[in-house]
């Protein structure tokens, strides 16, 4: 007999990535529920983007970046749909080829123009654009996927990186589809 | 122009348009406004409690008892961190309650001004939604959507924090709206297909059985009713949650009793073994299922709730149903009526097996225990107090441990909101203030508190609010000196290090009701009990009744964690062959 009031922890299920978006009013606090619902539960948040989407209505849009078993990715959604200010919840398998998934860094470059050149030039795939230019620096704006900018922010380290910003990512379907 | 309202003012306008007619609070610097327009409000009665944890379970006792939603008014700071244990029993056993706290002025918030706190923050995990009114031309609408949401959907509690500024400013005051639910939240969620589903599978079932929970309760009284006729059109065996009790009469042949933790050998072999199980507002909760990877095997799951995070929350089901109960079960008699109009009798050879086996079951008579001629057995307490008390459509609160398990095995309800217990949280403390909150509702009730002693000393001051009002519940203690439950679970797994669990100082419980300005009562032996329990029901005031009971006694039958349903640890009777207690020496 276990020495607990409570069960033992029973099988664990295989846990997937999932990108929850959540249109919510734009009031004070929206934020700390959505999150605090996470901690308080136990889920996990690998990234988070949040802006207004819509002025008028008073819409903001947060994407959520989470990994979890079917059975948790399920309960996020349920609960989500449950706070006030949640208006409604759509949900994403990362490997889904019918949505984009998108972040966005910022890559400052110190060192000579060479090795700069260099480190641009890595990063051209993935839509890279110089923002800023001074004798010794660059900082170059990139979007890509998660791993592809954790890869470019490793390999950039021996070409004079010295920053990384990045936001969290951010999803949309493909084609006319609008999701209800 | 219409005519301009303070903030203050239109807080009770909001609570006369909601019907409101008692407020249980506390007052303090940040509500003095409201506290002074109190007066002009003669429909609206405030109970001054002594703490404001007491107000929050005050507002729950008469939620549950009544049906409507508790009002709870308290100060900033210490007024409002001081609600939270209510506010989140509330939340976890979905009682609705509104709670309004007074908030330092705007322009101080963020400050750390004297008696300032987070309250939103604080109480963010702890309500269904919780709003801060920065601006007055907001205030009618927030609370009038705060009781929206505390009553609508599964109900559960709210908290509006109005900073003091707010209170005296003016506006225009706006009636409640018939709005549109809150952003598509909606109640029911099924359609005839689902109900269609739900007779196949009965009219398939040869061991089925309905496990039925609070959300029976929450549906309204009309839910019981149709419960009832439920059973009836089924035949079918039922059990019910700690939080379900008195939606089904406790003394029916159906009636498996409790099942969980401390439910009856036959409701929990009969949950494991079904071939049918139909959940109808109950939460698959921990204390329910035991062990989940071997949580009733060889079931079909049906799950009726109201709420769609429920759902495969913690058991994953075949049949989801999503609804208020008591629209699903009129549902469903209706459509039996037309499909198999005697479904009950074409039914009865099919599943006689299975009454047959549950027949067995209850012959283990789990609930027995060994009982004495020279102490208070404490289920022999609450059996003659049973016994002395029905009949007279008596209210029940407890307080949290062996005597609230107790109270729910050997206590029979036969109608719903008769039943106040705090089985989510387990607030030791619950029972005191909750009687105080029932009695407000049904004041010529008899309204008893099966209470231990360790619990009730956490909330004891608000016997001094039952003086106050004139309110005459019955505290009845079943004093073993030992936090009991944890007592049980150090004898039975910590090999009896009762660490911290003895209180070796006890107030003598007949002064102290004395000190109140109530009457204390003591029994100490099983003879004098009935003539004890008769004055007390005989007293019209607060009494607190010491009943001075065995203090070695423990609570079965259970089922030991990590084991399933049918692994049952049986009462002493039982007990002889089992080594994990041998503890027969203090039991005979």
């Amino acid at each position: 007999m276990s020495k607990s009031a409570y069960s033992t922890p029973g099988k664990k299920g295989k846990f997937d990535k999932h990108i929850i978006v959540v249109w919510v009013d734009n009031e004070a606090g929206v934020l700390a529920r959505v999150v605090g619902l996470f901690s308080g539960r136990g889920y996990n948040i690998e990234s988070l983007a949040v802006a207004e989407v819509d002025a008028k209505l008073n819409i903001s849009r947060i994407t959520i970046v989470t990994t979890g078993t079917p059975q948790v990715i399920e309960q996020i959604k349920l609960q989500l749909r449950k706070l006030v200010p949640v208006h409604k919840v759509a949900d994403f398998k990362r490997e889904d080829k019918n949505v984009i998934f998108k972040e966005m860094a910022l890559f400052k470059l110190v060192g000579n123009v060479s090795k700069r050149k260099k480190a641009f030039n890595a990063c051209k795939k993935y839509n890279a654009v110089i923002l800023d230019k001074t004798n010794k620096s660059y900082v170059v704006q990139v979007t890509a996927l998660r791993r592809e900018i954790d890869i470019m922010s490793k390999n950039l380290k021996k070409l004079g990186l010295v920053s990384v910003s990045r936001t969290g990512a951010v999803a949309m379907t493909r084609g006319a589809e609008t999701f209800k | 122009m219409s005519k301009l309202s303070t903030g203050a003012e239109i807080v009770f306008k909001c609570l006369e348009d909601q019907n409101v007619e008692f407020i249980f609070g506390y007052p303090g610097g940040a509500v003095l406004p409201i506290y002074d327009e109190l007066k002009n409000h003669s429909s609206i009665k405030h109970i001054l409690v002594r703490h404001e944890q007491g107000a929050g379970h005050a507002a729950e006792g008469y939620a549950r008892s009544s049906g409507k939603p508790g009002v709870v008014l308290v100060t900033s700071g210490p007024g409002a961190t001081n609600v939270v244990t209510a506010l989140t029993d509330a939340y976890m056993d979905s009682i609705p309650l509104v709670c309004i706290s007074g908030q330092v002025p705007t322009h101080l918030i963020g400050t750390d001004a004297f008696q300032e706190c987070d309250t939103t923050g604080i109480t963010r995990p702890c309500t269904k939604h919780n709003w801060l009114v920065k601006d007055i031309k907001d205030l009618s609408r927030i609370i009038h959507e705060a009781f929206e949401v505390a009553t609508t959907g599964r109900p559960g509690p709210v908290l509006v924090d109005i900073p003091k500024d707010i209170q005296f400013q003016k506006t225009t005051y706006s009636k409640p709206k018939r709005e549109k639910k809150l952003n598509g939240k909606k109640h029911n969620d099924f359609n005839q297909k689902d109900i269609d589903e739900l007779i196949k599978l009965m009219s398939k079932a040869s061991k089925p059985i309905f496990y039925t929970g609070g959300g029976v309760i929450n549906s309204g009284p009309k839910a019981s009713t149709l419960l009832r006729e439920l059973v009836d059109a089924t035949g079918f065996p039922i059990t019910s949650t700690l939080q379900g009790l008195g939606s089904f009469p406790g003394d029916d042949n159906s009636f498996l009793g409790m099942l969980g933790m401390h439910g009856t050998y036959e409701a929990n072999n009969a949950m494991h073994d079904c071939d049918l199980m139909i959940n109808i507002g109950a939460r698959f909760d921990d204390r329910i299922t035991g062990k989940i990877d071997e949580f009733s095997p060889k079931s079909k799951k049906v799950h009726i709730d109201i709420d769609p995070s429920s759902i495969n929350k913690n058991v994953k089901v075949d049949l989801p149903i999503i609804g208020d109960v008591q629209d699903v079960i009129s549902s469903t008699l209706k459509t039996i009526k037309k499909v198999k109009p005697n479904f009950a009798n074409s039914n009865k050879q099919k599943i006689s097996k299975w009454w047959e086996q549950i027949q067995k079951w209850r012959e283990k008579k789990s609930l027995d225990y060994v009982n004495s001629t020279e102490t208070i057995k404490p289920q022999y307490a609450v059996q003659r107090l049973y016994e002395l008390t029905k009949g007279k459509d008596t209210y029940i609160t407890t307080e949290v441990g062996q005597h609230q398990m107790w109270a729910a095995q050997h206590y029979k309800f036969d109608k719903p909101n008769r039943w106040m217990t705090s089985g989510g949280l387990g607030t030791m403390g619950y029972g005191l203030p909750a009687a105080v909150g029932v009695q407000i509702a049904h004041p010529k009730k008899l309204v008893i508190d099966i209470a231990g002693e360790a619990s009730v000393l956490m909330t004891m001051q608000e016997m001094s609010t039952a003086v106050q009002y004139n309110l005459p519940i019955k505290i009845f203690i079943l004093n073993n000196e030992y936090m009991g439950m944890v007592r049980q679970w150090q004898e039975l797994l910590h090999d009896k290090n009762y660490s911290e669990s003895y209180t070796a100082a006890l107030p003598d419980f007949v002064k102290l009701a004395e000190a109140y300005g109530c009457v204390g009562i003591r029994a100490t032996n099983p003879n004098e009990l009935d003539d004890k329990i008769i004055e007390m029901l005989n007293t019209d005031r607060p009494v607190i009744f010491d009943c001075l009971v065995d203090k070695q006694e423990n609570c079965f039958p259970m089922i030991p964690s990590g084991k399933p349903h049918n692994q049952m640890l049986l009462g002493p009777k039982d007990q002889e062959q089992n080594k994990i207690t041998g503890k027969g020496k203090t039991l005979v």
